[in-house]
């Protein structure tokens, strides 16, 4: 219960399909998802494997709560080794494609070799084969979506795709489904590209039954949704603003990047804000916004939903722009926008649908444009090499590169590789804004200090998303932390990470997080899988989890260096705001952290660790 | 008092919870296929539009309906299909007009909204109230208060 208990197995390089069940001793160790599938994928591959070799594995894998009632229980999770990282990669989308993979039957859909051609994946409940895909080679996310409900006579099927980043090898390529959402970082679409495989078209009309108890769930879940609808984040703030609710409250902390973290404060800040997005335009007196959206099951509804102003430069040529479409969420606002110094919000929508369409992450590729642009202002890459005067603010510059990377021209295979090993390339390496070669997201670490950590010791490389201290540093929940100082963050960092694995592997969004802790998920899950599932073994499970990928990472080669910060926010204090003066305190808060995880002064996990993990 | 399923599709989002709630009432089972309520997705428009049965006074498919197998409930008026006696003909399926009653291959049998006796699911399941359950005769209440308000200018004494 919980599960369908049955898992697909597709070996690309031999052409089959196959179902086989579910390691369910795994499941009550790992719960789903992104603990579950990293299980499978630690234990059938090599550490060191090269993530683009047919030898990496590519794990889509849905948790107990998708496809059910509970709110936002329609996740899934590719798990693979990053090309991005060369680490553990877990990369979690919404929309509609993870509750499809539970109503065909399945939990998970795990990928292995490399198909000799071009293939996609068709699932129609049990039925499940690989077809040709010579006629999608080469279309984008957005083509390869409806000429497959097109040929299917289909429109309820639901897809996710690579678009030309991920065929192109583009390191942080995503796998984008239901037109704009994505399985977003880490370069898993890289992966996807590698394997040949360019899409996953689901039908299932099974539906879901495995619920233990359904009185006790429904109950379980209305009550979970009330306390999202009761609270002032999940109730009104996101629903309003989308996560761009941050980007005035960011910037006034001083912890908003600017220009590749040259600056804590961009003073264009709230011409891209969430409140900017409701602002009736000059030109043509409507708003950037239309509406918000929700993705599968979810009664929080944060999405984005834009129409880009006809008149802008960037498509007034191009009317296939002109529809609504996904818009920016603020992790891409920021790094499309402050990252680069680029004020103008529908040059930022512009290069956000391209990301969509394409099939790239837009806080990789938006960071990495940012060191393109510091590296032309130091006079390492002159506009010729670059092929346009890329200085920081140009919102020219930023439309034309992300054309220039998604399809592969020119320069835009030097911003393909991302940040670190473009950076590198150039004899710059301390200018690449990343950790693990994973370029950060948008929080100055000198103004909220715990996520300077949480990043230093992702798993997945940096990322907010493995241990949002932010909702504790900026917003208070579940209690306010002091940003600028670097006591108490360990436990902290440690705290959020446990929890999150948690949330992650349950099937659900991590945003539930802003109001609900794990004493509100415990419940849904306790009803709707076999099982104890106290509070004491949630909380195990998420430290089981984070142990597992800390070990798969140092088996594949990581060690406590790569648990730093780049040089820049250790030694370049922030220029102003509250965090005027301050550097990081990674140096401080690492040996905390690790002591508090029970790992060795290098980061290891000792042997008593494991063992009470059950590793 | 008659009431009557009011649909406001622009405070929809598209979660999906009604089609949830209706196939779990009427199969215990999570199953957006086997849901009575269908919400359509104008993704260029940027539009969720949730879709059912509006229980026809005179309805076609009750009409149509060779066998008798469609009745209505006098409580909540609504056109309602036994399924012992449905013989899977598919001719309701035509006559509406609206395309709300469908064929269930599975069962054999036609399926469509049945106002869950008077207590819809897909209403209480709507986190944002897009779906109302409301008084039949009145379904256009708020859309006049909306206008009225729009009308209203600064009171002045007399």
């Amino acid at each position: 219960m919980g599960w369908n208990r049955k898992v697909l197995r597709v070996n690309l390089t031999a052409g089959t399909c196959k179902a086989e069940p579910l390691n369910m001793k795994w499941a009550d160790e790992y719960l789903g998802s992104r603990g579950l599938s990293a299980k499978y994928l630690v234990s059938e591959i090599d550490p060191k494997v090269d993530p683009l070799s047919p030898e990496n594995k590519m794990i889509m894998a849905t948790g107990p709560l998708t496809g059910t009632m509970a709110s936002t229980g329609g996740r899934y999770t590719v798990t693979t080794k990053g090309a991005l990282t060369n680490a553990i990669a877990c990369s979690n989308s919404g929309g509609y494609f993870g509750a499809e993979m539970k109503f065909a039957g399945w939990d998970m859909i795990i990928f292995e070799g490399k198909s000799p051609k071009p293939v996609y994946l068709y699932v129609e409940n049990d039925k499940a084969e690989l077809r040709d895909a010579a006629h999608l080679w080469g279309k984008t996310c957005w083509q390869t979506e409806e000429t497959i409900k097109a040929n299917h006579q289909d429109p309820l099927i639901r897809v996710c795709s690579i678009g030309g980043a991920g065929e192109n090898k583009v390191m942080y390529a995503c796998i984008v489904n239901d037109l704009h959402r994505a399985a977003g970082r880490s370069g898993v679409g890289a992966v996807m590209g590698s394997k040949n495989l360019k899409a996953v078209a689901l039908r299932g009309t099974k539906g879901f039954s495995g619920i233990k108890d359904f009185p006790a769930f429904m109950a379980a879940a209305n009550a979970g949704k009330k306390v999202l609808a009761d609270n002032a984040v999940t109730g009104q703030g996101l629903p309003k603003y989308g996560t761009q609710v941050l980007m005035n409250v960011i910037n006034e902390m001083g912890a908003l990047p600017t220009r590749n973290h040259r600056d804590v404060q961009f003073e264009a800040a709230g011409k891209i804000s969430g409140e900017a997005m409701h602002e009736k335009r000059p030109t043509d007196g409507k708003a950037h916004l239309v509406t918000n959206a929700a993705c599968f099951g979810c009664t929080i509804a944060c999405g984005r939903i834009s129409k880009m102003d006809e008149t802008h430069f960037s498509v007034k040529n191009s009317p296939q722009y002109w529809g609504a479409s996904g818009g920016l969420e603020y992790e891409a606002a920021w790094a499309l926008g402050a990252a680069n110094g680029v004020g103008d919000l529908e040059a930022l929508q512009y290069a956000n649908l391209l990301c969509n369409e394409h099939g790239m992450d837009p806080i990789s590729f938006g960071a990495t444009v940012g060191a393109a642009m510091e590296l032309q202002d130091l006079g390492i890459l002159s506009k010729e090499q670059i092929g346009i005067d890329a200085k920081f603010g140009s919102a020219e510059a930023l439309c034309k590169l992300v054309e220039m990377t998604a399809k592969g021209e020119g320069f835009g295979k030097e911003l393909g590789l991302g940040s670190a090993r473009m950076c590198a390339k150039y004899g710059k390496p301390e200018l690449s804004m990343s950790v693990k070669g994973q370029e950060f997201p948008a929080y100055d670490s000198r103004g909220i200090q715990g996520m300077g950590l949480a990043y230093a010791t992702s798993n997945r490389g940096a990322c907010h998303l493995r241990g949002y201290t932010v909702a504790s540093e900026v917003l208070g929940i579940p209690v306010k932390t002091d940003p600028l100082v670097t006591e108490g963050k360990a436990d902290l960092v440690k705290a959020f990470q446990d929890a999150t694995g948690v949330f992650d592997s349950a099937g659900i969004c991590v945003f539930t997080s802003f109001a609900w802790t794990l004493a509100d998920v415990q419940p849904q899950i306790q009803a709707a899988c076999e099982g104890d599932w106290s509070m004491e073994k949630l909380n195990l499970v998420g430290e089981r989890i984070w142990n597992m990928e800390r070990q798969f990472n140092l088996a594949a080669g990581m060690t406590a260096k790569d648990d730093d910060l780049p040089p820049r926010l250790k030694n370049e204090p922030a220029k102003t705001g509250p965090a005027k003066g301050l550097v990081n305190g990674i140096d401080k808060m690492r040996p905390e952290y690790y002591k508090a995880r029970g790992w060795t002064t290098s980061g290891v996990p000792e042997k008593e660790t494991l063992k009470r993990l059950g590793l | 008092m008659q009431k009557s399923l009011h649909i406001d599709p622009a405070k929809c989002t598209g979660c999906l919870q009604c089609e949830m709630a209706c196939s779990y009432e009427h199969t215990g089972t999570f199953n957006p296929s086997q849901s009575r309520i269908k919400v359509f997705d104008f993704e260029h428009e940027g539009r969720k539009v949730p879709y059912t049965c509006t229980q026809c006074a005179d309805a076609w498919c009750l009409n149509a309906c060779p066998v008798d197998a469609i009745t209505m409930d006098h409580v909540t008026g609504a056109k309602v299909v036994n399924e012992a006696t449905c013989v899977g003909c598919k001719v309701c399926t035509i006559a509406c007009p609206f395309g709300t009653v469908n064929y269930v291959a599975e069962t054999g049998k036609v399926q469509k909204c049945d106002l869950c006796g008077g207590d819809p699911k897909c209403v209480s399941a709507c986190p944002t109230a897009a779906i109302t359950y409301v008084d039949a005769d009145w379904t256009g209440l708020d859309r006049m208060r909306a206008w009225a308000a729009k009308a209203n200018t600064t009171a002045v004494a007399a």
